[in-house]
């Protein structure tokens, strides 16, 4: 097994404020815009948003919510394995609001497909957008792509890509495993 | 980061005997989870699309049946009702017989009340479907007693280390039984109070201590489970009267209003209100009562999501 860095922490640092500003671009005051990261691990990348463009870009009041996805799966008894699930955490309604989608990696889009549905138990948003930090170009399984994207990558399907973060993982890094 | 891989280790909820601390856990986390989407606007889930439940009740029940088939009906499960009243085995079928026609229609899994004891136990070893046992005679209701760990967890934060007090009639009931194993299982102290004739023998056995006067057990405990007399179980007068059991095992706001700290209060239900505990005691914000059959739902979301999960 060997791996290959994909992004350094300095070129997450500038993509991260890159898509802020594409998100300010569109969405100005972000009031009413609200941001939802996917469990369980787009929630770093939504927190992380969410900081720069509270401390950076001065906009107050953005609406960060979590989304687990496990109850919404279509791979629930496919493999013989529980799918246990993470907290999701959503305490405004997003009837008519525009929402953002956030997560780290898109590659088959069933993540998505499943936030999509899921999304549909906290009411009806005026538009639904998709952000993603790594962007894998083949093998969608659906016609799912993102509205913003840090770094569309080529990778072949049994490669893996892993996203740490500092909070988690001690450091910012975009790794490539084969 | 939790592991992702942890499982159930059984593959029938027959009693809470056969599980493991690890198996609560897994089933409290994933109630957690299922308590937060039955409070959303849309309060449904399409995990269970395609597994099929039969509820088989040859025992009356009101809470328990409504509790499990919402919490199927949560899951988008499709769900078979099948009382043994207007059912064949008033016609002489058999146990085994019955179920078995009723799986041949599909059904993955059997949510199972009956009057006998090990009559879950018994329906494993023969059928191939996961079976939960929604109360077998005065053996197990493992639902119940862990929706009732799960209520106390979330009033007083954790089960570990608490003393929880259950009263009245434990001769009959299968919600002390399975109560019992869940609270030591998980680290509680037990004590069990009520006239010695609803007291099995060599109850101790289980590492309970019994008391006989209800005054030191409540100034005891933090929690106190006040069982109904299951007058319909009793073959025998078991004590003299329902007023003087009221006035030796009844809890009342006097009483309560005269222990040294506030306990919690809980009851299975159905409430004989005014012979085990005053309505005053019912409603008032000691009590969990209303909490305990919000959790059920949540509870056996868990159960029916986490078993389903292991069905081939």
């Amino acid at each position: 097994m060997s791996q290959k860095v994909l992004l350094s922490e300095k070129e997450i640092h500038i993509i991260l404020h890159r898509l802020a500003c594409q998100l300010l671009e569109s969405h100005l005051d972000f009031s009413n815009t609200v941001l939802i990261g996917l469990q369980p691990r787009g929630i770093f990348l939504a927190k992380r948003l969410a900081q720069i463009l509270q401390e950076d870009y001065k906009v107050k009041d953005i609406a960060l919510g979590f989304l687990d996805i496990t109850f919404f799966r279509d791979d629930f008894r496919r493999d013989g394995k529980t799918l246990t699930a993470n907290k999701t955490q959503i305490d405004f309604l997003i009837d008519s609001k525009k929402v953002v989608l956030i997560d780290d990696v898109l590659y088959t889009g069933r993540s998505i497909r499943a936030a999509l549905t899921a999304l549909q138990s906290f009411g009806r948003p005026e538009e639904i957008e998709l952000l993603t930090l790594i962007d894998r170009r083949f093998s969608r399984h659906l016609p799912i792509q993102p509205n913003y994207r840090g770094r569309q990558v080529d990778v072949i399907d049994h490669e893996k890509v892993k996203v740490c973060w500092k909070e988690q993982d001690g450091e910012d890094t975009v790794y490539l495993i084969n | 980061m939790p592991n992702p891989n942890r499982q159930l280790s059984v593959k029938h909820l027959l009693g809470i005997k056969y599980l493991q601390e690890t198996d609560i856990d897994l089933i409290f986390e994933t109630a957690d989870h299922f308590k937060e989407v039955i409070n959303r606007p849309i309060k449904k889930v399409p995990s269970l699309r395609d597994i099929t439940i039969a509820n088989i009740f040859f025992e009356n029940s009101t809470r328990t049946k409504l509790s499990f088939e919402l919490a199927e009906k949560r899951l988008s499960a499709d769900v078979l009702n099948f009382s043994a009243s207007q059912s064949s085995v008033t016609k002489g079928e058999t146990l085994i017989d019955t179920v078995n026609n009723i799986l041949s229609m599909k059904v993955d899994m059997v949510v199972m009340r009956h009057p006998n004891p090990g009559a879950g136990v018994l329906l494993s070893k023969h059928i191939n479907a996961a079976i939960i046992n929604a109360g077998d005679g005065a053996h197990e209701h493992p639902t119940q007693a862990l929706l009732d760990s799960y209520s106390i967890r979330e009033r007083l934060g954790d089960v570990a280390g608490k003393k929880v007090v259950i009263v009245g009639d434990i001769l009959h009931s299968r919600v002390a039984l399975s109560n019992i194993y869940a609270l030591k299982l998980q680290g509680a102290e037990v004590k069990v109070c009520g006239p010695k004739t609803l007291i099995p023998k060599h109850i101790e056995s289980l590492g309970v201590s019994v008391e006989t006067d209800l005054r030191k057990a409540l100034n005891w405990c933090d929690v106190a489970n006040m069982l109904r007399v299951q007058n319909e179980r009793m073959d025998i007068s078991y004590f003299p009267s329902t007023r003087e059991y009221t006035q030796l095992y009844g809890v009342n706001m006097d009483l309560l209003n005269s222990l040294d700290k506030d306990i919690v209060i809980m009851h299975p239900g159905p409430i004989n209100r005014g012979v085990e505990i005053t309505s005053e005691v019912a409603d008032s914000n000691q009590s969990i009562i209303l909490n305990q059959v919000e959790n059920g739902v949540a509870i056996r979301m868990a159960v029916i999501y986490l078993l389903a999960s292991k069905i081939k």
